[in-house]
């Protein structure tokens, strides 16, 4: 990835008792999530990638097209930027049918394959059955799918989607992530995805972005950044790794699936997931303790050999935030303070990290 | 008992209506981008333009009627202009009459639409813009279809507005037989003209056009209201 690939988003914007003030370059691939506390100016920021809003002294481009240039005045509008939108309700034209309204994007954009981008779409979201129905007779789930596949069909070169599962009910959610997770991995349009939810964020995003009452906190791949221990990037309830790993064996006996991922093996609950399918594994740090010699006679059955990358101050002063390496992938784990001095635990010793608890998602 | 629609109620009748439905056409023409505007813009002309547009609804229709006679008149700046044009004085023809209501039922037709126009929010053009619709386009294609059931209220109430008028319509039409006599004037001149019966059948028959008029307007309402936000 080179500069010129890229979104590059430089801006300043005043807010209600804040400025949202960012310069980060994007990789123009697979989701970023732009992940923040409501208010900390995650929804501004994509309204001015689109166009909808104006930052003065912007400055937006997409590879080599600018869309926004305050030093050559440069403001391209909205309706002029090869991008889509998915707002966070369910923003369905009323008057118009859901077939009318997936095409309405795509007879203005003029693209060749026009009617072959429309029925992928339409496949992808799996809203085939609903293409006669009224607006107003779709549920909540199938309204954003409806939404989802309308922005699609324009086949833009970036997809903006403004939490998009956070007016839906949990079960509704659930409805719609696997169709989100089938997009990244089947589609080459790269996403920006505004979310405060820690579980889209884990299953979804290859980059982040964490913005904090308008500054940029953190930017880099998803797995890299959550794996700061300084001033560690809180996503839900507490710090945590992602990991990437393959489904390599299933335990009938025990319902236990094998993870392997680099640098080492887990065993998970097994949830039905096929052989060789590639999975995402959240292991939080509250989850994950330290031993200075594999354990004999213990429940936690995960265990993996690790070395001490950095041992932090956490939040609360009883407690250290330790990060160990495990071949290529990191662990964060929470323990006191008084263990850190009790087991001698130093940047650079070799220990046992015990995971009790991971979570796979998708 | 006479039979009520002589020719000179026929007359009367026909030209309430064609002047209600010129008056109709020519507001949705000219309220809609008005409403449009006033619904949009941040100008701070918007308020003194709202206040203007709404003043013939508090107005006396005599004094409005009074003040576009003068406007008019042969030494009126509008029958000034309207002379040296070649169009002579517009003041007792139907054109003047139709100026008139279109200025007096101006707030019927802005109301409803402004309203509708607001109550969709800025979202559906939003959407409209990421979907490649410029504004114009996503002006006939977006908001106007939103605001539907706006029109249509405008419209109604225009419509039957114009028809009821009476102040305006004595004032700078004249009560000419043919040219410019509605029926609010007629039953109006029957009444004067002791000719009670006449004029029972002429305003009964006003009452049942206002009251179909307000119950296809409720209902119009009532359905649209069903329509989820």
């Amino acid at each position: 990835m080179t500069d010129t690939d890229g979104l590059r988003i430089a801006l300043r914007l005043a807010r209600d008792g804040f400025a949202l003030q960012v310069d980060v370059v994007l990789p123009a691939t697979g989701i970023t999530a732009v992940f923040g506390a409501s208010g900390s100016g995650k929804t501004s920021l994509l309204r001015c990638v689109a166009g909808l809003e104006r930052a003065s002294n912007g400055l937006i481009s997409l590879g080599k097209v600018p869309w926004q240039d305050a030093s050559r005045s440069i403001f391209v509008p909205p309706w002029e930027r090869d991008l889509a939108y998915v707002f966070q309700e369910a923003s369905l034209f009323e008057h118009l049918n859901v077939q009318d309204n997936i095409a309405f994007g795509l007879k203005r954009v003029k693209k060749p394959r026009a009617s072959a981008a429309l029925s992928q779409a339409v496949e992808l979201l799996g809203i085939g059955h609903l293409m006669q129905r009224e607006v107003g007779s779709l549920s909540g789930g199938e309204r954003q799918r409806v939404a989802i596949a309308r922005a699609l069909a324009t086949q833009p070169r970036l997809l903006l989607l403004d939490e998009p599962l956070s007016a839906l009910d949990l079960a509704r959610r659930q409805e719609i992530l696997p169709w989100l997770e089938k997009m990244r991995d089947e589609l080459r349009v790269p996403m920006l995805y505004v979310t405060h939810s820690a579980d889209e964020l884990a299953r979804l995003a290859d980059h982040l972005v964490v913005l904090e009452r308008g500054a940029l906190k953190a930017c880099g791949a998803a797995q890299d950044v959550l794996a700061r221990v300084q001033s560690p990037v809180i996503v839900g309830e507490d710090a945590g790794v992602l990991l990437r790993g393959t489904v390599v064996q299933r335990d009938a006996l025990w319902h236990l699936a094998k993870i392997e991922f680099p640098g080492g093996f887990l065993w998970v609950r097994d949830s039905g997931t096929a052989l060789g399918q590639q999975v995402r594994l959240r292991v939080l740090a509250r989850d994950v303790s330290i031993a200075t010699n594999e354990a004999q006679g213990t429940s936690v059955q995960n265990h993996l050999p690790g070395q001490i990358e950095a041992i932090v101050e956490d939040t609360h002063p009883s407690q250290a935030l330790v990060r160990v390496r495990c071949g290529a992938s990191v662990f964060l784990a929470r323990i006191t303070q008084r263990a850190v001095s009790l087991l001698r635990l130093s940047e650079g010793a070799v220990v046992w990290v015990q995971v009790k608890s991971v979570a796979l998602i998708g | 008992m006479n039979f009520p629609l002589n020719q000179e109620v026929w007359d009367a009748v026909c030209l309430t209506l064609e002047l209600a439905a010129s008056v109709t056409v020519i507001l949705l023409a000219l309220a809609t981008p008005l409403a449009w505007w006033l619904s949009q813009t941040r100008s701070p002309w918007r308020v003194p333009v709202a206040a203007l547009a709404t003043l013939p609804l508090v107005l006396p229709p005599s004094v409005l009627g009074f003040y576009l006679l003068v406007a008019m008149g042969p030494h009126g700046p509008l029958g000034q202009l309207t002379q040296a044009l070649g169009w002579g004085v517009l003041s007792f023809t139907f054109t003047g009459l139709l100026i008139g209501s279109v200025i007096f039922s101006l707030p019927f037709a802005l109301q409803p639409i402004q309203n509708a126009f607001e109550a969709m929010g800025t979202r559906p053009m939003e959407v409209a813009f990421t979907l490649r619709a410029t504004p114009m386009d996503a002006f006939f294609t977006v908001a106007l279809p939103l605001a539907r059931p706006g029109l249509l209220t405008a419209s109604i109430l225009t419509f039957s507005h114009t028809v009821g008028e009476f102040g305006v319509v004595l004032m700078l039409g004249g009560n000419i037989p043919g040219k410019t006599r509605v029926v609010s004037t007629q039953i109006y001149g029957q009444v004067e003209a002791m000719q009670y019966t006449q004029a029972h059948w002429l305003a009964g028959g006003m009452l049942l056009f206002s009251f179909a008029t307000l119950l296809a307007l409720f209902m119009v309402r009532k359905r649209t209201g069903q329509v989820p936000p």
